[in-house]
């Protein structure tokens, strides 16, 4: 009945497409609404008296708050010679504030049944919060030590940088996380997008609170702050408690200014490593998240290899030849770079065929493009599968907070299938050459030597 | 336009899936929430309806109206236990095949129209269960029970299906187990683990095992075992008993009963005599780790009590930061990077209870092992504390609330019930049996259980580093 018991059962998925790739993807930024009428979702945009902003969906049904929030600065932030300390702060926020030890800390967030965790990607730092309505005083008071006055103890630092570095080391013999990190690395050569986010055993192992203390204070500040909330609260009873929580964090952070950065292309990498199977990641460089092609190219990417059963790359690697178990493509529109990635995994005699029959659907799209009903299909399936995101409220103050710190505006929820509708053929015609007319993918192979 | 509008109210999304009046969950003046107001919660609220069609088909409906989306599922009593020896990863293997079209239906005419309306699907096996699932906006139910009711009777397959469909669960398995050793050790440690019982055969199957399975294998399996009368249609969501049985009596009710699959008896788990451990050892092992396994009932065969007992105990003894493995070999003695506990509660037979430590550099295998087996018998010896037990029952209470939150894991949790030997009733009181556990059921559980001898498993690196520090 628990999570974990849900977990341990061994259920075996017929197909795995969507959830190994959605993972990687950021799907946040594919929330939005599906919301087209006078009854669109009310999002309300809170001031709190001491000047902190929110987006606020205020919802009665169930006596519950959900609360996520972003900082930009994530582990690009990480001085070079430091790399996972945005990673290792993450972790460490709730291993002891205020008076409470890190098991004071711990025993108490159970005691109280709220959920507190911090993570950190590339260009953020994301928090997200639960609570039951009825102690919300004392769960956002776990919040405000948290954020406001970590201990950094020696003891749970050193656990923690134990456990940082047993996953460094599992990353490494594992096939999949190994060919990621080869092909960061092999993409951005120069610059921290290229660079591990959870480090390096030796830059963790070095890593002291004085470190932390030091990333808090670049990142943890006012100015960039992005909340979003759902649930049983005013917007009256919310500013009082956001006050309490943010409104003594500084006005500004310390952020070092991150440079915009191609991707390499054409270029292959291939790590040996005894397996039945080749791990294969790809990436080209695509659009970011503001750029009028992006949507074209989302839906280009939904019929190329998104997450339906009969995107092209399904077809043609699993289908048709039965290559490969998972197989995909997804957009990573970062701040200061975007990607178009995919990957698959296949047996070893068979990888280069994969790779051939890849390459073969990207020439495919650029020159001959999707059929009238592929496009019709995608964009039908895109806006139709938007209702199916709004399952929860967390998941609900997760998206808040993302659009805001991608700075979207309030009204792209609403807009957002408007958007999905608006592509045409000609568009995604356009992307489609503009991504790969003339533009070799980058490639990482993981396994036994290609034939 | 295409697009569907949802008015704020059915936005009002929560963590508790409750149809009928809230029943809002008080605190006490420290914040503590009260294990009384959760022990009345009834998991899927007031109005799950369970009927029979003719035919032999249940119908489970969980109203669940916050968006105007539903979740549809078939749950087929059959899943990889039930296979004849030599046969493995058939179960599997059908559930794959089961997308390839109808007498009816061309293949991927279904999944086409599922991804039109913007749906969700697929589909998994386990030992016990096989299910077959969407996720649509409710007007399209009709339009899923159709082909769901129409892949349950008239399946067709080819030779030209059937081969790279094979050839894709042989890289299912080279993804989930081959490449992967810790998978490729937890096969040897079934295999000990639950002797004369099937658990112990993989659910995907052996790999020579699965490269001679043929179409003629799968349509016997689905002769036999899929028909309504050995399924459960669940569907969740915004929608209404009666009109989800007026649909799936025009669906449904029109598959005729195909077979009588009987009772699943099947051999018991033996214990066994004589030390039991295995070892894999392998220089793709980044970090050596233990795990001991021991045989206990599981929701359907323990007497009343027991696996609630078990529950309480899995989530004391290894339940996260506070619990008491974590405690001890992590935080107090600083030998161990992770180390918890978990039980299988949902099974049709005998299941497991799993303890698992990995050590921090410099600390041996051998120590960790005897370390966290001396925090399971200080257990055995001294029973668990009343403040253990009230923060267990809240902390699980509220996890089950959590898994309530996606619709789809609210039916997958009857779907599993419903499969294993449970019942409707039992899901939906499962709050207020873990509220009646007491510290003594927690130790005479644990002395039931875990003092019998346990099964040993280590993973290890091809080297261990001499001067480790």
């Amino acid at each position: 009945m628990k999570t974990k018991a849900i977990y341990a059962t061994s259920a075996y998925a017929s197909r795995l497409t969507a959830s190994l790739f959605a993972l990687l993807a950021l799907s946040l930024l594919f929330f939005a609404s599906f919301v087209q009428s006078s009854q669109a979702i009310e999002i309300q945009e809170i001031r709190s008296p001491k000047g902190i902003t929110a987006w606020l969906v205020e919802d009665y049904t169930v006596p519950i708050i959900a609360l996520n929030f972003a900082f930009a600065g994530g582990s690009t932030q990480d001085p070079e010679e430091k790399l996972g300390v945005t990673s290792l702060l993450g972790t460490m926020l709730d291993e002891g504030a205020g008076d409470l030890d890190s098991q004071a800390f711990q025993g108490r967030l159970e005691d109280l049944t709220m959920t507190l965790s911090f993570n950190s990607g590339r260009d953020f730092f994301y928090g997200s919060f639960k609570s039951l309505q009825s102690n919300k005083d004392h769960t956002f008071e776990m919040l405000r030590l948290a954020l406001n006055e970590p201990r950094f103890d020696e003891v749970p630092l050193e656990r923690m940088k134990a456990q940082t570095i047993a996953g460094i080391r599992r990353g490494l013999k594992r096939p999949d996380a190994l060919a990621g990190m080869t092909l960061s690395k092999t993409l951005f050569p120069d610059h921290p997008y290229g660079r591990p986010s959870k480090g390096t055993e030796e830059t963790v192992s070095k890593l002291t609170a004085d470190d932390l203390k030091a990333q808090r204070a670049k990142i943890f500040a006012k100015d960039s702050l992005k909340i979003g909330v759902v649930g049983a609260i005013s917007a009256d009873e919310l500013g009082v408690l956001l006050d309490k929580v943010f409104a003594g964090l500084p006005e500004t952070g310390d952020l070092t200014q991150i440079a915009n950065v191609e991707p390499v292309t054409d270029k292959s990498v291939h790590v040996e490593f005894e397996s039945p199977q080749t791990s294969i990641q790809f990436a080209l460089p695509a659009y970011k998240r503001k750029d009028p092609k992006f949507m074209p190219s989302f839906v280009m990417n939904n019929i190329l290899g998104g997450g339906t059963f009969s995107s092209w790359l399904y077809n043609e690697v699993r289908e048709k030849r039965g290559l490969a178990y998972s197989v995909g493509s997804y957009l990573v529109p970062y701040q200061h770079t975007a990607l178009l990635m995919g990957g698959t995994g296949t047996r070893a005699d068979k990888a280069q065929e994969a790779i051939n029959i890849i390459e073969q659907q990207l020439v495919r799209m650029a020159q001959t493009g999707p059929t009238e009903k592929e496009l019709a299909d995608a964009k039908s399936y895109l806006t139709g599968s938007y209702a199916l995101n709004f399952d929860s409220s967390g998941s609900i103050a997760q998206q808040l907070a993302g659009i805001q710190a991608q700075g979207l505006g309030i009204d792209y929820i609403n807009k957002r299938n408007e958007m999905i509708e608006g592509v045409t053929m000609e568009g995604v015609r356009e992307v489609a050459r503009d991504l790969f007319d003339g533009v070799e993918p980058t490639i990482v192979t993981v396994g036994q030597p290609l034939n | 336009m295409t697009g569907r509008s949802l008015s704020l109210k059915a936005l009002a999304l929560s963590l508790v899936v409750f149809a009928g009046p809230i029943l809002p969950v008080t605190a006490d003046t420290t914040g503590k929430a009260s294990i009384e107001d959760f022990s009345k919660v009834r998991i899927g609220g007031a109005d799950v309806s369970e009927n029979t069609l003719e035919n032999g088909l249940k119908v489970i409906v969980i109203p669940d109206r916050r968006a105007p989306i539903v979740t549809h599922m078939v749950w087929y009593r059959v899943g990889g236990a039930d296979e004849e020896p030599g046969k493995s990863g058939l179960a599997h293997f059908l559930e794959h095949l089961m997308f390839k079209g109808t007498k009816n239906t061309p293949e991927g005419e279904f999944s086409q129209k599922v991804a039109e309306v913007g749906g969700q699907e697929n589909a998994f096996t386990s030992q016990d269960y096989t299910a077959y699932y969407q996720q649509v906006a409710k007007e399209h139910l009709e339009m899923v029970m159709g082909y769901e009711a129409d892949r349950m009777s008239n399946l067709v397959l080819t030779e030209k299906q059937v081969n790279p469909e094979r050839d894709v669960v042989l890289e299912e398995r080279s993804q989930r187990v081959d490449r992967n050793p810790s998978a490729r050790l937890s096969e040897t440690f079934d295999q000990v683990l639950f002797p004369n019982n099937p658990y112990g055969t993989p659910i995907i199957g052996w790999k020579n095992e699965i490269i001679s399975l043929n179409k003629d294998d799968a349509i016997a399996f689905y002769d036999k075992y899929y028909t309504p009368n050995n399924a459960i249609l669940i569907v969740a969501g915004d929608v209404e008993t009666d009109d989800v049985l007026k649909l799936a009596k025009k669906t449904y009710g029109k598959v005729e009963q195909r077979a009588e699959p009987g009772p699943r008896d099947r051999p018991k788990v033996q214990i066994v005599p004589g030390n039991r451990e295995v070892t894999l050892q392998s220089d793709q092992v980044a970090q050596p780790s233990l795990r001991h396994g021991w045989i206990v009932p599981s929701s359907t065969t323990a007497e009343a009590g027991e696996s609630e007992a078990l529950e309480v105990l899995s989530d004391i003894l290894g339940g996260g930061a506070n619990s008491r493995l974590y405690t001890k070999l992590v935080i107090e003695d600083q030998l161990a990077t992770s180390s918890g506990a978990w039980y299988q509660s949902t099974a049709l037979d005998d299941t497991r209870f799993m303890l698992y430590a990995s050590p921090k550099d410099g600390i041996e295998l051998d120590k960790l092992e005897d370390e966290a087996l001396a925090v399971v018998n200080n257990l055995l010896e001294n029973g668990v504390t009343a403040d253990e037990v009230e923060r267990s029952k809240r902390s699980m209470m509220a996890s089950a609330i959590y898994a309530q939150d996606k619709q789809d894991v609210l039916a997958r949790i009857f779907g599993t019930a419903m499969t294993t030997g449970g019942s409707v009733e039992e899901v939906q009181t499962w709050p207020a049996r873990i509220a009646k556990v007491t510290p003594e059921q927690v130790q005479a559980a644990a002395q039931k259980y875990l003092s019998q001898t346990s099964v040993a498993s280590y993973l290890l690196p091809a080297t261990t580093p001499e001067n480790a520090e």
